[in-house]
């Protein structure tokens, strides 16, 4: 079966500053990976790095295919959606519009009205302001809108960045049940970037733990979960 | 009475002139905070490309039609050849790209079309049309009517069409932009080639009254300038009102402050476009960029 | 001494012999040429204080330049004020001026402050019309050159030459000690990051409104210089263009570099008179493009593009040691 996503000796930089050292995996079609480190380790940049935002060397594959020279929008048209750090909403638009944009780069560009229908039922909250300007939500509101918006391209491959950051944990068990659901219902295969191990390692089927730019340890989470180094740096006992 | 209706509409005529303008360069600038000094003479050659297709025998709306088309096609284009290689230069520098352009457009039109000035006809009637009691040049009217019509069609655009928004989104947040696949890039080039279009209609509709010359554009850009500083240059409904205002306000200071004269109505109109800088330094819907630390 | 200092003192003093030695060879009409360029230079090295260093945009300089010109036609003409005079107090009026404009501008940002500015570059020669009991109006004041002092054998042109190469020595030189310091450091930082300056305790305030005098005041000197070696004021020669020109020399000669008031200048005087030689037709249109190849091929002006190259041929010369 050919992995979704797979990295070969990849390098990544941030002008000269170099922050990923020769990385390499495969992620499996479907299911949720997740990387765990500590700030500064380079899980944004790893992202990053897939969603083509920053200077890499070393080979990049999406379902067998190379994107390592792509640019972003070319490869978010192949079916890489990314919630990013920070959440990229688009401020002075409205909630509706963002979802709207979200399915620009879509394949059918048809089934956008039913996933906006869908993402409203997910998320009720974004249904109620959805002529809000995004700018006005709440912190929380607008992880929602940014992980419902990178949903609205229906994507083979999801990233997202701290999905977990600023919200209320009944909130985040919440979203971490929609994006299960999402996954077993769409088949996506998700990429997590999480400072919430406990929940992170819940959630995912396979754990990549990130030091100084290194992929020092990787396997399933049930595995990972009873790692010694892991358990002590990541889950505090 | 009379009069006073008069100078205001006939203020609101040129006033739409400039919005067009302004609203060219508004467009342009808040897709790339970059001010286009060019924008007036692209518009003064696209007004010599309408008058060879006049003296071809074509009609007048037919050249209209086909001028904007061009006019279009010419703004993407100085898009992707022209500033596309220095999009990453310093701001100051892409200035001085524009401020080339300009020279060149202003100097090609000059050489093609010589510096003798030329008729432009106007497509409304030349007789006069009387309003509730009040007598109107038929052609200040028309600048108004068409200038809308633009207007709305633009603002229609933006507001409810896919593409508007994603040249909204592209210019509000490139990075998110690309984020949802849209090709940055081509929603600059297409802003270049609307606000390339409004100029167009800025010249054709202004060559009736000003008379075609290769520096005919050139205090209309300066009117745009001080239009679209007024009404704040990152608000094209501000760049219209700006518009609008400067040119009943030019209007009217010419006709009723006796001791100005034509010489420093020009002067004056200035003036009071740095007195409200002063009170509101972002124009009077403009917004000031908040800067995160 | 890093290698661009380096570099800088040995072109300055190869461009100080060959600027004495010019004189020499040419005729009063292309020394003249070289007199009009180093005025500009002077002229520029003032914009390039407040554009390239203090960030603030002027379209509108050639006010400033207009302003000096008057002041120092207006008190030869009318009261007979010896010409050496006149530079110093353009300098102070000028100043004066700049400074009281900078304050309201400090509120405007981007392309306001340089609406603001055109809008007096604009106003300027309006103005000049109009008062024409002082300033002659339209047809302007006419001058004469003054002769060369102490009996030296220059003629006129030749010694305005001299005066005019003087100046602008004196001032590349105060400039440099200005921007390498302390000023030129704060400068930068008020620049690039405003709230990190004020929160080291500069008074970005005052820094902004200061530099927007000494700017103008630099221009009303080159102004002044330019009303003594034409021997002639008029309204319409301080127009719009002349004030787009500053800023176009500003930024090909190189913003926020000294030499780079030099090239700027040459670009402006000499360019325009090459382009009609290429074409009588639409010189114009040749200047436009040389404008844009220029920042095609040098986005941070020629000095940028110089310092590029003498640090890529140093960066050459390490490796192998």
């Amino acid at each position: 079966m050919t992995p979704i996503l797979e990295a070969r000796r990849l390098n990544a930089f941030y002008d000269e500053a170099q922050v990923l050292h020769e990385i390499s995996f495969a992620i499996a079609p479907g299911g949720i990976t997740t990387i765990l480190g500590a700030n500064g380790a380079g899980k944004t940049t790893l992202l990053r790095a897939v969603s083509r935002m920053v200077r890499t060397t070393g080979e990049l594959l999406f379902d067998g295919r190379s994107i390592a020279r792509m640019a972003t929008e070319d490869v978010v048209r192949l079916g890489i959606a990314h919630a990013p750090e920070g959440r990229g909403t688009f401020g002075d638009l409205t909630v509706e519009e963002n979802l709207k944009l979200g399915a620009w780069g879509r394949r059918d560009r048809a089934g956008a009205p039913a996933d906006m229908k869908r993402m409203y039922r997910y998320f009720p909250r974004l249904h109620e302001r959805s002529r809000s300007a995004a700018g006005t939500l709440s912190g929380g509101e607008q992880q929602m809108l940014a992980i419902a918006r990178a949903l609205m391209l229906a994507p083979r491959l999801l990233l997202l960045d701290e999905p977990s950051l600023g919200l209320a944990p009944l909130v985040v068990r919440d979203i971490f049940g929609i994006l299960r659901t999402v996954a077993l219902e769409t088949g996506v295969a998700i990429l997590l970037v999480e400072q919430n191990a406990a929940l992170a390692l819940e959630l995912a089927d396979h754990v990549f733990l990130l030091e100084t730019g290194r992929i020092m340890v990787e396997g399933p989470s049930t595995v990972l979960r009873e790692n010694e180094a892991v358990r002590r740096a990541y889950l505090g006992y | 009475m009379d009069v006073l209706m008069q100078q205001i509409v006939s203020g609101l005529a040129t006033g739409s002139i400039y919005a067009s303008l302004a609203l060219a360069l508004v467009m342009i600038y808040k897709a790339t905070d970059v001010v286009n000094f060019a924008q007036g003479e692209m518009a003064m050659f696209a007004t010599y490309l309408c008058w060879s297709m006049l003296q071809a025998g074509l009609p007048y709306w037919v050249a209209f039609g086909a001028t904007l088309v061009i006019a279009f096609a010419g703004g993407v284009l100085i898009e992707r050849v022209v500033i596309r290689p220095v999009e990453r230069a310093p701001l100051l520098s892409i200035l001085i790209v524009t401020i080339g352009l300009l020279t060149i457009f202003n100097s090609l039109a000059g050489w093609i079309y010589s510096y003798v000035q030329k008729p432009f006809p106007s497509p409304f009637p030349a007789a006069p049309l009387t309003v509730g009691g009040v007598t109107f040049g038929a052609h200040d009217l028309g600048q108004i009517g068409v200038t809308l019509v633009a207007l709305l069609a633009i603002f229609a655009f933006f507001r409810f069409t896919p593409l508007g928004l994603a040249m909204r989104a592209a210019a509000q947040n490139p990075v998110s932009s690309r984020l949802v696949g849209i090709r940055v890039g081509w929603m600059l080039a297409l802003g270049w080639g609307l606000a390339a279009m409004f100029g167009a209609v800025a010249g054709m509709l202004i060559a009736p009254t000003l008379f075609l010359d290769p520096n005919m554009m050139g205090s209309v850009q300066i009117y745009a300038f001080a239009a679209a500083t007024l009404g704040g240059f990152s608000s094209p409904v501000g760049a219209v009102i700006g518009g609008l205002s400067v040119g009943v306000i030019e209007n009217l200071t010419g006709t009723y402050v006796k001791f100005i004269g034509t010489d420093l109505k020009f002067s004056v109109a200035l003036i009071i476009i740095l007195i409200v800088l002063v009170v509101k330094p972002a124009g009077l819907l403009g917004r000031r960029a908040v800067r995160r630390v | 001494m890093t290698h661009t200092k380096f570099a800088g003192s040995w072109t300055a003093a190869l461009f100080t012999a060959l600027a004495c030695a010019l004189p020499s060879g040419l005729s009063n009409f292309h020394l003249f040429q070289f007199t009009q360029t180093y005025i500009y230079a002077i002229a520029m090295l003032g914009l390039n204080l407040l554009t390239g260093y203090s960030g603030q945009i002027s379209i509108g300089h050639g006010a400033f330049y207009a302003a000096g010109a008057y002041v120092a036609a207006i008190m030869m003409d009318r009261w007979n004020i010896p010409y050496a005079c006149t530079i110093p107090a353009a300098a102070v009026i000028c100043f004066a001026a700049g400074y009281l404009f900078g304050l309201p501008a400090l509120r405007l940002e981007g392309p306001y402050l340089a609406l603001a500015t055109f809008c007096l570059a604009l106003v300027v020669p309006q103005i000049l019309k109009h008062f024409d009991q002082w300033t002659g109006g339209s047809q302007g004041i006419v001058l004469t050159k003054p002769a060369a002092p102490f009996g030296l054998p220059l003629n006129p042109d030749q010694w305005l030459y001299f005066l005019c190469l003087l100046v602008l020595l004196a001032l590349l030189f105060a400039t440099a000690g200005l921007v390498q310091g302390r000023v030129g450091r704060s400068l930068v930082a008020i620049r690039d990051n405003p709230a990190a300056a004020s929160a080291m305790g500069i008074d970005t305030a005052l820094y902004k409104t200061v530099t927007f005098g000494l700017s103008a005041a630099y221009t009303g000197v080159a102004g002044a210089l330019s009303a003594i070696a034409v021997a002639y004021v008029a309204p319409d020669s301080f127009n719009i263009f002349l004030s787009d020109n500053l800023l176009i020399g500003v930024v090909i000669g190189g913003l926020g570099s000294i030499s780079g008031a030099l090239y700027g200048a040459f670009f402006i005087e000499f360019v325009p008179t090459w382009t009609q030689d290429i074409s009588k037709a639409a010189p114009w249109a040749i200047f436009g493009v040389v404008l844009i190849a220029f920042v095609y091929v040098m986005p941070l002006g020629i000095a940028g593009g110089l310092r590029a190259a003498i640090g890529q041929r140093f960066a050459r010369a390490k490796p192998s040691q």
